[in-house]
Formats: C-alpha cells, structure tokens, sequence
C-alpha cells in the first residue's frame, strides 16, 4: 500500500517542480501594454489590418510597427483607447465604407445561362461572368459571406446593400468582388454614382435600365461636381459647393444611376 | 524482431487501427480543426510529435518505474501525468525557442495534452508491447514506431476531411445539416470506408 502511494506522490513532486522550474527558466518576457491593446481591439480577428490576428496587431502596435489607427473596424473609440494606453496621440482618420458601385442586378440582361457553383468567384471564370455588362454585379453574394460584420444583404434586385452602421471599411469585400465593384468611399461623400460602366450609351442601354450612358446632364446642372469621363459620371467632391443641387441631379438622371445614401 | 512485425505495426497504425476512423479516439480535434487543411495539418503534425514523445516517455516511466515497484495497474493515471507535464514542457520551451513555431503549433499543444488519442497510444503499446518476453530494444522500438505511426494515420484523416471540408463550404448543404451535423455523417462514411482495412488483418 505505502508503494504506489510513495512512488505516484513522487512522479507527481518531481513532475511539478520539474515543470515549476521550467517556467523559470524558460520564462518568455511579455510586455503587459501589449495584453492592455489586445483587451482594448475589437477581437473579431477580422484580419482586416493583414496581421494574423488581434494579437499580432497587438504586438505590432505596441513595437511601433503599425500605426495606431490600423485597426479599422475598431473606430475612432479603438484609436482612443489604445492611445491612452500607449500614451499617444491619435490622428483622427476619416470614415470609410464599401460601396457597391453597380445598381442592375436581375434588371441587366444575361449572356448566358449559369448552372455551376453559386459564387461569383465561380461564375466570373466562365468569360467574366454571365452577365451581358463586362463592368457589373454577379449577384451570387461573396461580399455577403465574406463580411465578417454582416452589414451587406441582397436585395430584391441581387444587388447587394451596406449596411452603413455596420460596416467598418475592412475591404474584405472589396478584396474578395471578382468585379471590382465594390469600392472603400469617405463616408461623408453620401451622394455616388452607382455604376462603373465604361461602355457607350448604346450598348449600356440594350443590356441594363439602370447604368450611366454618360449623358452629362449631371455634369451640367452641378457645375462640375460630377465629370464625365470614359462614358462614366463621378462624383468628385473637391468641386461640391455648399449650393450644389443634389437632390436636382439625383432626380434628373435619366437611368436613376445617382444614388444616395 | 523481424521486418514484418515492423510493416505489421506501421501499417497497422496507419490504417488498420486507425486511431479516429476505427478506435474513434482523439475525436474531438477531429471535428475542431478540419475546418481548413492548414491548421488540420499543423495539429497533425503536433499529434505526431507528441505521441511520438510520449510513447517513449511512456515506456521508460512503465519498464523503471512501473514494474520494478510493482504497481502496473496505476499505468493510467501514470501516464495522464506524464503525458500532461510533457506536453506543458514542450509548450514552454517552443514559446522560448522558436515564437514562429509556436505561433503555428502552440495554440494546438494545450488541445494535446487533453487529447485521448496520445493517452490512447501509451495504453495501447503497454499492452502490445511492454509486456515480459519481448526484449527491451524490440519493445522500445516498436513502441516509439506505433507512437510515431498512430500520428501519421492522424495527419492523414485530418488532411483528408479537412480537404473534405473545404470543398462542402461550396455546396449547397441543407440548413439543419451545415458544419457539425454533416461532418459528422461524412466521418461516419469514412469510418466505414476504413472499416475495409480490417479484411487485411494480418
């Protein structure tokens, strides 16, 4: 009886100090600061910043290595407290948001019927999707999976939709749209062209309703604040004056192409 | 200690036995990370490394400790402590040494030391190979082969259902039945699939 109780209540000391004194010898030194970011980020490990990981942000942050406001679901409340806890300053950074920069959907016409797998990854393969528009949405919703936040759906049209209060500009979308559609925008700039047709009036009306023809009426009536170029309006925000008469132009575009948020 | 006893224990390992598919052990991790084929390969090999380690670990703790104090039966709990500290060792000093790899490995160790795969393998090789007749180099042999072996046919279900896996993201998976649920009706299919390995029993 006294045996195996000596002998496992030996393993048992021996294996614990052995391992108490391991811990010591192999300590690793961790700077407590990086512990205090990793609590102050998001934690989604989005990856939106290219690290790993919140904790290599983390890391990367307190080494000086990245920047303060690398983190951009995190906000300017993220900003906030990491600068507290670094005790640095933060420049203030501009909201961003994804943009989607097509409005056709099930309204532009097909080229072909698609039966294969129901990603646009997948349908942009075959001659650069089924769509007749080069320029267009798939509709098939890999920004929808992809967004780590859930702030883009589909809407009656497959057209997909941010949610604006959800969204943090990670690019995940932007980076997975295999049409480059979608588009990181200042926030503030509410008012956008929702097309990136370069196609000539003609062909832009026998295959899609709602897409710019490039007809500059909207050039025209907000005295530069959007220019035609490449048969594609855009809004360009450094001419916008305080009298600029959006809701005009938005009403006034002949294929409803202007939209605002 | 002839060739075919090693083919027998390799092959043995490796797909007879299989220690997911036919001794359903270490099933948890099965599910957990053959989310993606990177990290299932990573945790295989980490299961690899450990049950190697750990069968020769376990093996001199059973042939000098053991058995000269007479008290065979405590073998498990022996081994839980053993296999345990190990693992926790190995944590610390990959931590030390190498923070790439432990960025890579590190997060699958803790996974290890509760996994019953590596307990599985040290109770396995006491009963086929540490018991008196075999001499003692045949038995540590064959021991740490099993222990290395049983990691082996670990990265290779893993690999496989991670790869798996991936492919189902792509498909249209009733509702009721995405991730867990048709992970578990897929391992269940290989399972059976591997069951076909027993015919060879040699």
């Amino acid at each position: 009886m006294l045996i195996p109780i000596l002998t496992m209540s030996l393993m048992g000391l021996l294996f614990g100090l052995g391992l108490a004194y391991a811990s010591n010898i192999f300590r690793v030194e961790i700077d407590p600061k990086i512990d205090r970011v990793i609590h102050a980020l998001p934690g989604a490990n989005c990856g939106a910043c290219g690290m790993a990981g919140c904790a290599s942000l983390a890391e990367a942050i307190v080494n000086g290595k990245s920047e303060i406001t690398s983190c951009a679901p995190g906000g300017q409340e993220v900003y906030n407290r990491i600068a507290e806890i670094l005790g640095a300053e933060v420049k203030v950074k501009k909201k961003k948001i994804a943009r989607i920069r097509c409005n056709g959907g099930k309204r532009s016409s097909d080229k072909y019927e698609y039966s294969g797998l129901k990603k646009c990854a997948g349908v942009s393969l075959l001659a650069g999707g089924n769509k007749e528009c080069r320029f267009g949405c798939l509709g098939f919703g890999d920004c929808v999976s992809i967004c780590p936040f859930d702030a883009i759906r589909l809407n009656e049209n497959n057209i997909p939709v941010v949610n604006g209060s959800k969204c943090t500009a990670c690019g995940k979308c932007v980076k997975t749209c295999p049409k480059k559609i979608i588009i990181l925008e200042n926030a503030d700039h509410k008012i956008y062209v929702k097309c990136l047709s370069q196609d000539k009036a003609v062909v832009v009306k026998s295959i899609c309703p709602v897409g710019c023809i490039g007809c500059k009426i909207c050039e025209k009536l907000s005295v530069g604040a959007f220019i035609v170029e490449n048969n594609l309006s855009k809004a360009d925000y450094t001419k916008a004056k305080s009298d600029t008469p959006w809701q005009a132009v938005i009403e006034k575009c002949p294929t409803k192409c202007i939209a605002r948020e | 200690m002839d060739l075919s006893m090693f083919l027998s224990v390799i092959i043995g390992a490796i797909f007879i036995n299989n220690f997911i598919l036919s001794k359903f052990l270490g099933l948890c991790s099965f599910i957990g990370i053959s989310k993606e084929t990177k990290p299932a390969l990573y945790m295989g090999v980490s299961v690899t490394f450990v049950t190697t380690c750990a069968s020769i670990i376990t093996w001199a703790i059973y042939n000098f400790i053991l058995v000269p104090c007479h008290i065979e039966y405590l073998r498990t709990i022996s081994f839980i402590l053993v296999i345990a500290s190990f693992v926790q060792l190995v944590e610390m000093v990959i931590k030390k040494f190498s923070q790439a790899l432990y960025r890579t490995l590190g997060i699958y160790l803790p996974l290890i030391t509760v996994n019953c795969a590596v307990l599985g393998v040290a109770v396995l090789n006491s009963e086929m190979f540490f018991k008196p007749g075999l001499n003692t180099l045949t038995s540590f042999t064959l021991s740490a082969l099993q222990g290395f072996c049983v990691g082996l046919g670990y990265i290779l279900v893993m690999l496989f259902m991670s790869g798996i896996r991936e492919r189902l993201e792509l498909c249209d998976v009733p509702k009721s039945f995405k991730d867990a649920p048709i992970s578990f009706i897929i391992a269940s299919l290989m399972s059976m699939a591997f069951m076909g390995f027993s015919g060879f029993r040699f």
